[in-house]
């Protein structure tokens, strides 16, 4: 007998060799489940190598989603199904899986030689260690073979169509309706009737296959959340991150131009930004990482927007041009996609640890406003306040996001762009206003300190700029020991009152209490989650989120003094714990991870709550 | 282009309020004194102009020239005027390097500007050693050159700049030399008439760390016997009495002396847009028994880069029409949660 359950969230986990198109298949599970009025978060987890050697663990592509009914913030500590397509994919996700999951595995793939190169001794089908699961072993490879006997295909092809045989019979037990990716395929395979047709034929054939299976499998049933009304799309992080620079480029009236050199996990921004050329954006795909910055710096003097986007070993060898644009004083922003590191590292796998980097990665003494996106449809704000920073206070401007922000998919309500994303008042002169006989490329508003913006072309404004140390008055070279102080003042007040520009810190929860927790940039999921558990059961524990790094909002300091203690949850060795003790002296407790992974909400819950309880 | 032949400028009008701090002597005032000459004749209005260098005593020119200017990081001016004259193809652009920024710290940068074809013109001031670091041996220097950092001689084989250029897709190669200011300014015009990379490069002589390195084919007394100013189109013939000229032979160029046996008819006669010529001309520099050449050795047409970015750009437009956020915003898949 069948049984429907109602449930409030699921997490499935499709896993198997990178080849076998996980991503693809995740992608429009989680697209369906969007539109059918779920919310969604993703988490695409795959190797640094392409196709690395089949059936081994190293080549093993998994996609996580979380769905649900309630407001979901994570892609799940565990997943409720895991979809494993070779024995490989089973060894390396079956810890990840709730214990008494669900496993649906493609039988066909596990041949002695399959399991042995996968690193079991014996085939895990028989040999006990999946008791306790619930295993729907279906002979993937021969149902979808035979499914397509009758379509004029070689039996490769034939055979790559099991995901989405696999793909139909996850929409079935999930109640998915199948419209949207039989359009997807339609629209995608326009030109290739006969692959058109077997993939739809397979993802049919799999959730009637599924349906035969009734008997034995519980299905479930997810309601629609009950989001705010409006209109909602999907977005990921990094697509997310462009669109916020061309609304900013629309916001500032100016052309947008980004110099960027391919890198793991940034590169889709660069895929992103190049398709739209009707917004009139330029991207330069340069030769080395420095060419990126330093074209971006030659846009930006000539009165683009300029951006340039990179991951941690990238940015390392910005360093030296981005400490010349804080010298010129000019906008700019860069992008800083963490990955695992040091070093080449772990490149797609997710980390925090370059905020000290972002903070101080420069030679001299070179402050610049950081920023920091907090889940993938917060990239667009932030992109567009790291944009707005820059050119409102001439100054380059780090954005912060992460591996697991920048790949996670989540439904965006859409912005008015109109109100909310619609002025940004930069400090280009109009020539024609200027007091030509006294004016110097350097004189500062003296609130501000924000220095004027004259570009290439405007008559009687010309100057020299350079990386030389600069006269505090007239901007010419000077080695003078009293201006250096001054300049040198003069560049970080300017960063320290750019605070007068960004909103003050939220608070979650209440504003006085036993435990506040601090977090910042992509952890803020799974954080918000566990605090907001542990609010529901009574505890008195309250969350600052930081997305403006340097500088702070006016008032933590004032939040901070209310709580007895305060722990700093972040991805990488303690660096924030750093910050915040230095600047709050709170004796902040620090936890820290670097596994290359996201927190898990039940991991935090677990640290908060023992934070609580010690005396 | 906002090209203006009406303008009329003088030379101090190109001369900033920056105190000049080169030494006495160096090779750089005569180029600098150039550039400014060029500066009045190329038909451009003074802000459309920008000036850009990276490290070194090269790379102090834009804070002299009263134009735009910017002095940016060692090896990078290259990068720097690619994202300059991509943003904002109206403008003329200038850098200003030398042979250790350019063929050192900024090699990358250097081939592939050439390679992109970004409309601006390169000065290469070439003085074969280190001069702010106060004077190691630089990727030009002569092999055994004694130096601050090689005191028994530098093991490492030089340079030639041309021919990276031209390895680098150079569509615009010249050479001239600090002591013949006319033929410096005569060749910063052709570079500037030019569209795509220009690239100029200047015997330069650092009076201080490498004085007289080049003085064989650049002093007035003894540059005839050492060099030729190539013409478009005029048989390769040098010497003070014009005795000697430049033959091909067995695959190979050859010096031979006129009169009986060789004739200027049986010279060389320069083509500027000759790849098979230009690629010999540019290994001569290398070989210390021929002529240094000056002048525009090779100039090609090629697509440029900024203009392509331009024209895709417009081609994009007129294709999908003006970007409309909004309609950005509300495509793919959307959904409505109502109240």
């Amino acid at each position: 007998m069948s049984t429907l359950t109602e449930v409030e969230s699921v997490v499935i986990r499709f896993s198997g060799d990178s080849g076998d198109g996980i991503q693809l298949t995740g992608t429009q599970f989680s697209s369906t489940s969007a539109m059918m009025g779920n919310d969604i978060t993703t988490f695409p987890n795959y190797p640094a190598e392409i196709r690395a050697p089949k059936g081994t663990v190293a080549g093993v592509s998994g996609f996580q989603i979380n769905f649900g009914s309630r407001e979901i913030f994570t892609p799940g500590d565990e997943a409720d199904m895991l979809v494993a397509f070779n024995p490989a994919a089973l060894k390396v996700n079956l810890k990840d899986l709730k214990k008494g999951g669900t496993i649906l595995l493609n039988e066909d793939a596990f041949s002695d030689s399959k399991i042995t190169k996968a690193g079991y001794e014996q085939n895990p089908l028989h040999s006990g260690e999946l008791d306790g699961y619930q295993l729907i072993p279906v002979p993937m490879d021969s149902q979808t073979a035979a499914a397509l006997k009758e379509i004029d295909l070689d039996n490769k092809s034939k055979k790559r169509c099991k995901n989405f045989y696999a793909l139909g019979m996850t929409y079935f037990f999930y109640h998915r309706e199948m419209q949207t990716t039989l359009n997807w395929i339609e629209h995608k395979f326009s030109d290739k009737p006969e692959l058109l047709k077997a993939n739809q034929t397979a993802m049919k054939a799999g959730a009637h296959f599924a349906e035969t299976l009734e008997t034995i499998v519980s299905t479930y049933k997810v309601s629609k959340v009950h989001a705010k009304p409006g209109k909602y799309r999907q977005i990921n992080g990094n697509a997310s991150t462009a669109w916020g620079f061309i609304r900013a480029s629309q916001a500032a009236n100016l052309p947008l131009f980004l110099g960027s050199y391919p890198i793991t996990p940034a590169s889709d921004i660069l895929h992103e930004l190049s398709k739209y050329k009707e917004f009139g954006v330029k991207t330069f795909q340069a030769e080395d990482e420095i060419a990126a910055i330093c074209a971006s710096i030659g846009a930006g003097l000539a009165g683009s927007l300029a951006i340039t986007t990179s991951s941690g070993p990238g940015i390392a060898l910005k360093g030296e041009a981005m400490g010349l644009a804080v010298s010129y004083e000019m906008p700019l922003v860069i992008v800083n996609v963490q990955r695992g590191g040091p070093s080449t590292g772990l490149p797609t796998k997710t980390e925090q640890s370059d905020l000290f980097q972002a903070l101080y990665g420069r030679s001299g003494d070179s402050p610049l406003i950081i920023v920091a996106a907090s889940r993938p449809n917060d990239c667009f704000h932030m992109a567009y306040e790291a944009s707005r920073l820059a050119l409102e206070h001439m100054t380059p401007v780090m954005l912060l996001t992460d591996g697991y922000v920048a790949n996670g998919t989540e439904p965006w309500k859409i912005p008015n762009v109109d109100i909310e994303y619609a002025n940004i008042k930069h400090k280009m002169l109009n020539p024609e206003n200027v007091d030509k006989e006294n004016w110097s490329w350097i004189k500062r508003d003296p609130d501000t300190l924000v220095r004027d913006w004259a570009i290439p072309g405007m008559e009687g404004l010309e100057h020299r700029i350079g990386g030389l140390e600069k006269d505090y008055e007239t901007g010419n070279v000077s080695y003078d020991p009293e201006n250096h102080q001054k300049m040198c003042e003069a560049r970080q007040k300017k960063v320290e009152k750019a605070a007068n520009n960004i909103p003050l810190q939220e608070l979650e929860g209440d504003e006085s209490g036993d435990l506040l927790v601090i977090s910042w940039g992509g952890t803020y999921g799974s954080v918000e989650m566990a605090v907001r558990t542990l609010q529901k059961e009574g505890k008195k524990i309250s969350l600052i989120h930081l997305r403006y790094i340097n500088p702070m909002p006016k008032n933590i300091a004032s939040i901070i003094k209310n709580f007895k203690k305060v722990i700093v949850p972040e991805l990488n060795m303690g660096q924030m714990v750093h910050i915040i003790n230095a600047k709050f002296a709170c004796d902040a407790l620090s936890y820290t991870k670097v596994k290359g992974l996201p927190f898990k909400i039940s991991e935090l819950k677990e640290v908060f709550e023992n934070t609580l309880e010690e005396a | 282009m906002s090209t203006n032949n009406d303008l009329k400028y003088t030379k101090k009008e190109f001369t900033s309020s920056e105190e000049i701090k080169w030494c006495p002597g160096c090779g750089d005032y005569a180029i600098f004194s150039a550039i400014q000459s060029a500066m009045t004749k190329i038909g451009k209005k003074r802000e459309d102009i920008v000036c850009v260098s990276g490290i070194g005593c090269s790379s102090r020119l834009p804070y002299y020239l009263n134009t735009y200017g910017y002095h940016t990081i060692h090896g990078r001016a290259a990068a720097v005027a690619s994202g300059i004259k991509t943003a904002n193809p109206e403008l003329s652009v200038w850098v200003m390097t030398g042979d250790g920024d350019s063929l050192s710290i900024g090699g990358n940068h250097f081939i592939h500007v050439l390679r992109r074809n970004v409309d601006m013109n390169i000065v290469l001031f070439n003085n074969q050693i280190y001069g702010l670091t106060k004077g190691q041996y630089s990727p030009t220097s002569v092999q055994g050159q004694v130096t601050k950092s090689s005191p028994y001689g530098s093991l490492d084989r030089p340079f030639s700049p041309a021919k990276l250029a031209f390895g680098a897709s150079a569509t615009f190669i010249a050479r001239t030399l600090d002591t013949n200011t006319a033929h410096m300014q005569e060749v910063m015009l052709e570079a500037e008439e030019h569209r795509g990379t220009s690239f100029i490069e200047v015997y330069q002589n650092c009076v201080i760390f490498n004085d007289g390195c080049h003085s064989d084919y650049t002093d007035k007394k003894s540059r005839n016997d050492h060099s030729i100013m190539l013409k478009q189109g005029e048989a390769m013939i040098f010497g003070s009495e014009l005795k000697k000229g430049i033959i091909f032979d067995k695959m190979r160029l050859k010096v031979v002396e006129l009169g009986d046996k060789y004739s200027e008819k049986d010279c060389l006669v320069h083509d500027r847009e000759n790849e098979g010529l230009a690629s010999l001309l540019v290994a001569m520099d290398a070989n210390p028994t021929m002529p240094k050449l000056y002048g525009v050795i090779y100039a090609v047409k090629d697509v440029i880069y900024n203009e392509q970015v331009s024209a895709q750009l417009a081609e994009v437009k007129a294709l999908k029409g003006e970007g409309d956020f909004n309609k950005l915003l509300n495509s793919g898949e959307v959904w409505e949660v109502k109240v």
